[in-house]
């Protein structure tokens, strides 16, 4: 292959990885602007949403098949169960700890996170499980590069997706209110915004986008397994603090960027894919200590 | 800002029952002696268990250091744990150093760990600590599954059982000793930190960082070093944990572990020595007694972890009496 060819393929690589990485990011930022808890369950309800796929998969796969139709239902269907999960966990979890200090809270998230791990690992045995779609391996040729349909419907299903938030959070009377409460959560509510609810449909959100990404990969890469969320939600925290924390086209922004940052940083000498988690650690140390405030983050005051 | 705990005691809450020095003395004589003839009384599979238990105790003392009196929450601290085991198992094999000349150095490699991971991130909100540090653990496990001079995925093996004046420290009851000692020591300089300037002042940055750093403290700095001084609990842990088993391998230092640690810290009493222990010896003896559960135990300690937040954050060992 010529170097034109490995870096128009390595583009698209970067950009399906980075919309994995995006659609998980955006849950993280989500959550965090509107109630400043990193929620570190969120890789895990990715994982969670990637089983809840399968299963649904296999529940639709009588009437619907296991081609595109049944893959997207499963999408859809995984992303409603994901979704009152996450909120479930906010009720049970979270909400009764948001005054309470911030390693507490951090720690439940963490316990959060264990619990889903090793909740899906008894029932699954810790096996690594098929996840067996028949999208088929077709794709088109643009210029001698060859694009996968299945990378096609991944990136635009998560462009609709993020279109979709944005025009929800930016037109929206709930995404108004959305907005007002990561600005002020006490002013919001005495301004008559039911918070709670308000929290509730971010977590839903926020879990549906991970559980919708967690259906792709198990579809796109066709295998899951207990402990998939926990690399990328370390990646996804990267992306969302790239972009800039709390903002959503940030955190679209900043899983594009690591998505790119990680399939062309494999490609230079010495930076093989066996250090391709370590660069990005790196990128996100980087970023952290350069520019903790991210490319599109507001700066911020508050520490602690 | 709730009101202040008390500073952390030896005893926790046990001082209700254990309110004169002649109590106090009389049960930790009888812990002592115990401890000094388990091997004895509970034959070698206990030994080994119990050395693994006081392994941990080290271990959980260090990160209780940090996450209990400094308030930072560490995700990563097995990485501190491995560059004390790798440093100590490279040098003594690949370039024949006694084990003894290797300890200072693992010590320093892993303070060095501490500050160029804490030093710049410290400064940041601490989320982003307990973040950088689950990376980094992560980096020290790739680093050491991916370079040569680690030993790659098989890790590094033969590593050989130290002499100490003539005394050749070879079986399990000679570790068990060597660990007990060790333990005796970190719960003695906890103790003891806890009580100094530097442990009031981590006391009220985790209380409240603001009013502490207009009262003149660094917090950076302050923060800082407990986390490298958990570093140096880490390192010496991983050091001898190396000449213990004499083979290690990268799948030892993973995040498992590190929550295992954290476990440890949480579900005794952070910030209380005796219910750090006590948390060790749970997260050491409880898979032997829940053996038949298999994969499950693990989901019973998350929910455990869970409830605990919930409903004791404070932990098993009782509450000391409020001031």
């Amino acid at each position: 292959m010529t170097l034109t060819a490995i870096l128009a393929q390595q583009l698209v690589n970067g950009l399906v990885l980075g919309s994995f990485y995006a659609l998980v990011a955006l849950g993280y930022t989500m959550v965090f602007g509107v109630v400043k808890l990193l929620n570190f369950a969120h890789g895990d309800l990715y994982m969670v949403g990637a089983f809840g796929g399968f299963l649904a998969l296999s529940l639709v796969s009588g009437f619907a098949g296991v081609g595109w139709l049944g893959v997207a239902l499963a999408i859809l269907l995984s992303m409603i169960a994901v979704g009152f999960l996450g909120v479930v966990i906010e009720r049970i979890a979270y909400a009764p700890m948001l005054k309470a200090p911030r390693l507490s809270i951090l720690i439940t998230a963490l316990a959060v996170s264990l619990v889903l791990q090793n909740g899906v690992l008894t029932l699954s045995n810790g096996q690594v499980m098929a996840f067996s779609s028949k999208l088929g391996f077709a794709g088109i040729d643009v210029f001698g590069l060859f694009i996968n349909y299945k990378q096609i419907a991944l990136a635009g299903t998560a462009a609709v997706l993020m279109l979709g938030l944005e025009f929800f959070i930016s037109r929206t009377q709930y995404g108004r209110a959305m907005r007002a409460v990561s600005v002020d959560k006490d002013m919001s509510e005495l301004m008559g915004i039911d918070v709670n609810r308000v929290i509730a449909l971010t977590f839903f959100i926020g879990s549906a986008l991970a559980a919708a990404a967690g259906t792709m990969a198990g579809a796109y890469y066709g295998s899951i397994w207990y402990f998939m969320g926990f690399l990328i939600g370390l990646k996804a925290f990267t992306a969302a603090v790239i972009g800039g924390i709390g903002s959503i086209p940030g955190a679209m922004l900043g899983g594009l960027t690591l998505g790119l940052l990680e399939s062309f940083g494999t490609q230079i000498p010495g930076i093989g894919s066996e250090w391709k988690d370590v660069f990005s650690f790196s990128v996100l140390i980087l970023v952290l200590v350069l520019k903790p405030t991210g490319l599109l983050g507001k700066s911020e005051q508050e520490r602690m | 800002m709730a009101e202040l705990e008390p500073r952390p005691s030896a005893w926790g809450g046990l001082n209700r029952f254990l309110d004169t020095p002649a109590k106090r003395g009389l049960a930790l004589a009888a812990i002592v002696v115990v401890m000094a003839v388990a091997p004895m009384l509970f034959g070698p599979y206990a030994t080994v268990i119990l050395t693994n238990a006081l392994l941990y105790t080290i271990l959980a003392l260090g990160l209780n250091i940090v996450v209990g009196y400094a308030g930072l929450l560490d995700l990563g601290y097995a990485a501190f744990f491995a560059v004390g085991a790798y440093t100590v198992g490279i040098l003594t094999t690949t370039f024949g150093w006694n084990f003894w000349a290797t300890l200072p150095i693992a010590v320093l490699a892993a303070m060095l760990a501490g500050v160029i991971i804490g030093g710049p991130t410290l400064r940041l909100r601490s989320d982003y600590l307990a973040i950088v540090t689950l990376g980094f653990g992560e980096i020290v496990r790739i680093a050491a599954r991916n370079l040569k001079i680690t030993g790659a995925a098989s890790g590094i093996s033969g590593i050989e059982q130290p002499w100490l004046f003539g005394w050749h420290i070879a079986t399990p009851t000679d570790f068990y000793y060597v660990f007990l000692v060790l333990a005796i020591i970190g719960i003695l300089v906890s103790v003891r930190l806890a009580n100094s300037r530097l442990g009031r002042a981590w006391l009220y940055v985790r209380h409240d960082e603001d009013a502490a750093e207009a009262m003149g403290i660094d917090r950076v700095r302050v923060k800082l070093a407990a986390y490298v001084i958990g570093a140096i609990y880490g390192s010496i842990g991983g050091a001898f944990f190396a000449v213990n088993l004499g083979a290690i391998s990268p799948e030892s230092f993973s995040f498992k572990q590190s929550t295992l640690f954290l476990m440890a810290v949480i579900l005794g009493g952070m910030g209380k020595i005796p219910g750090v222990i006590l948390g060790a010896f749970v997260v050491v003896l409880a898979p032997e007694i829940l053996r038949d559960f298999g994969s499950f135990r693990y989901l019973i300690f998350a929910v455990g972890l869970l409830l605990i937040m919930l409903y004791r954050p404070s932990g098993i060992w009782p509450v000391g009496s409020k001031r």
